[in-house]
């Protein structure tokens, strides 16, 4: 039902991307990466900055947990 | 626990026991208006009754002001309420006027914050501290002048019966039980409400997992007049803090103990001073007024009204004191109930006005429970994921501004706009700027047609009024008919007429003198008409003054159209 959400492939080298994000996490504890990740997820919503796109975003993580 | 030493806001905060001849009548006497409760609640409603003339008796089960400072926060527009009541002066002389906040983060500040930013102009300001007694006390001092308010003390209220043609209430005195009959009663007990318990109503809501260690101390310090909330300091490890200023050199100090703390241990003083010395350093001496230990909880009664008796403040709904929502909510309470509760009795307007009490009041219990839970929530974070968004929060707010915005230690208490009211009537097009119909007034200077510098909301008070925007060329002879007009409706509308800066302006009529209201505050151009309720929230508004679109709109927020409405739902629910 996404309207807003862009599902498309976005990312012109998603590979380089992907490592980015595993890498950040190499030498975190657990907590840490727990930690970690809200603020990269904080950052990304204000850099969003539309409720709608967000909200859609939080359901579609959420789908099948 | 007392200190003795600090002076009290008016002579007497102890007051004395005295029957009634009530007591000793042989069946019960029936008084128009009975408030159970006299707390800062309570209190202003019968001063709001009083003033219309409404005689009204107060019952309260102890004979002295409150225990403890409780209540310190005072908002803006609660300040706004008592001065319509006659004591606004008196608490702000007393009060300690403060605008400006600071937030720290373990052992750094993270950001400041000044509330007067938001807006210039107003004669009350944005909050003041006083202690609750320092409050009621003055409100007393109000009441003892009012001989319409019969102030009972040690009247216990053990029994209610509400009927449709009247409430009894059963009192327990020193002298003994004794009867009592009200056309409309007033539940202002708090918190652990009698009458909600006699009446076996739930209570229903959240209760917070947390305790808060609350002490008032004595102190000679020279910390700045400003509201500091601490995350995480190091004199209170993984918990929070808060310190706030008082008068009379007392301070709030607010210590977040955390589920497991054992609320009886916590509030001995041989436990408390060494937190207070941790937080305070080891050379500043200081005197514990007042100690407690706290959980919070928010929720509300599912109604507000029961038949002829009525909820208002904390026996209503309770909110944590995060952001300041209790006393103040309530005190909306009563500014919203009294002017419609004057109106039934008066028997210009039907009851159905009265039901518009609990729509309105219990929107706004809504919105003070959703802020207020939002506060808790994020300074008691329920569970992991919770807390690692809290932290991220605070760690982010050193760098990035936006995430202070995210930071909540308290969303300080403003008054609520009913916007969704069925008393207000449709917009006009054409209007911008938050005086929407539902909206409280905000304030503006304002000078007299004789050169006197005043404030508008001491020309919007306690009746319905007509806010009107005189064009330059009013004639003296157009202004009188409009005011004709309006004096002549079902309930008279009192004319207040406003000049533009520069122009002569009629006897009775003021002037916009800083140009507050024809720009930003109330974007009204020449010829612009709104409809204020007693209550000073607008109800409707035009460009142009069209006496019929008046007369429908002040049938509407008198909730006879609410009546009609009720009666052609019922209608229709009987065809179906």
């Amino acid at each position: 039902m996404s309207t807003q959400l862009k599902s498309d492939p976005r990312l012109t080298r998603p590979d380089d991307i992907y490592q980015v994000l595993i890498d950040a996490h190499r030498d975190l504890s657990p907590e840490q990466s727990q930690a970690f990740n809200s603020r990269l997820v904080l950052l990304l919503t204000n850099h969003i900055g539309d409720e709608g796109v967000i909200a859609e975003a939080v359901e579609a993580a959420g789908k099948g947990l | 626990m007392n200190s003795g030493s600090t002076d009290t806001a008016s002579a007497a905060t102890d007051f004395t026991y005295q029957p009634s001849p009530d007591q000793s009548a042989t069946t019960p006497v029936r008084h128009p208006v009975v408030i159970i409760g006299a707390g800062p609640v309570g209190l202003a409603a019968a001063l709001d009754l009083a003033q219309r003339g409404r005689k009204v008796v107060v019952l309260d089960d102890d004979n002295t002001v409150s225990t403890g400072s409780r209540a310190i926060c005072w908002a803006k527009r609660s300040l706004e309420i008592m001065d319509r009541l006659g004591v606004g002066d008196a608490l702000v002389e007393k009060g300690v006027t403060w605008k400006k906040g600071k937030v720290f983060f373990g052992e750094e500040q993270l950001y400041a914050f000044d509330l007067l930013q938001i807006e210039e102009g107003h004669r009350m300001p944005a909050f003041i501290n006083l202690q609750q007694y320092h409050f009621e006390a003055f409100t007393v001092r109000e009441v003892l002048k009012h001989p319409e308010i019969d102030l009972r003390w040690n009247n216990k209220l053990v029994g209610v019966e509400n009927r449709e043609d009247g409430v009894t209430l059963i009192l327990e005195t020193p002298d003994g039980e004794y009867r009592l009959a009200a056309d409309y009663m007033l539940a202002a007990d708090g918190a652990r409400s009698a009458t909600r318990r006699l009446l076996g109503l739930d209570f229903k809501g959240q209760v917070f997992k947390d305790r808060f260690l609350i002490a008032d101390v004595i102190m000679k310090a020279d910390f700045p007049t400003e509201r500091w909330f601490w995350f995480d300091p190091p004199f209170n490890k993984g918990q929070s803090a808060l310190l706030h200023k008082q008068p009379d050199d007392v301070w709030r100090i607010d210590l977040q103990l955390g589920w497991d703390a054992d609320p009886e241990e916590e509030r001995k003083p041989e436990n408390v001073i060494p937190r207070l010395k941790a937080m305070l350093g080891d050379d500043v001496e200081f005197e514990l007024e007042w100690v407690s230990v706290y959980t919070f909880q928010c929720r509300r009664l599912e109604k507000f009204r029961h038949g002829r008796i009525f909820f208002i403040g904390d026996s209503a709904h309770q909110v944590s004191p995060f952001g300041a929502r209790g006393a103040n909510s309530g005190l909306q309470d009563i500014d919203n109930l009294i002017w419609k509760l004057d109106l039934v009795l008066a028997g210009k307007a039907p009851e159905s006005l009265l039901e518009s009490y609990h729509a309105e009041r219990a929107y706004a219990a809504d919105e003070n429970i959703l802020n207020s839970t939002r506060s808790t929530d994020f300074i008691t974070p329920k569970s992991a994921a919770s807390r690692a968004f809290r932290d991220a929060t605070l760690e982010l707010a050193r760098d990035h501004d936006f995430a202070r915005r995210l930071v909540n230690s308290g969303r300080l208490s403003l008054p609520s706009t009913y916007s969704e009211s069925a008393l207000n009537s449709p917009d006009s097009l054409g209007f911008i700027g938050a005086m929407v119909p539902g909206a409280p007034c905000a304030d503006a200077p304002v000078t007299t047609a004789e050169g006197r510098e005043s404030w508008l909301l001491h020309h919007l008070s306690g009746e319905f009024c007509g806010l009107y925007f005189a064009r330059a060329d009013e004639t003296e002879d157009s202004l009188a008919q409009l005011r004709e007009t309006l004096a002549g409706l079902e309930v008279p509308v009192r004319l207040v007429p406003i000049f533009p800066p520069g122009s002569k302006a009629p006897a009775g009529a003021l002037i916009d003198s800083e140009q507050l209201m024809t720009e930003a505050r109330y974007d009204a151009r020449p010829g612009s008409l709104y409809l204020i309720r007693p209550d000073q929230h607008v109800t409707a508004r035009w460009r142009e003054a069209d006496p019929q679109a008046i007369r429908g709109a002040l049938h509407r927020a008198l909730g006879k159209g609410l009546a009609a409405a009720d009666a052609e739902a019922a209608t229709e629910g009987t065809a179906a």
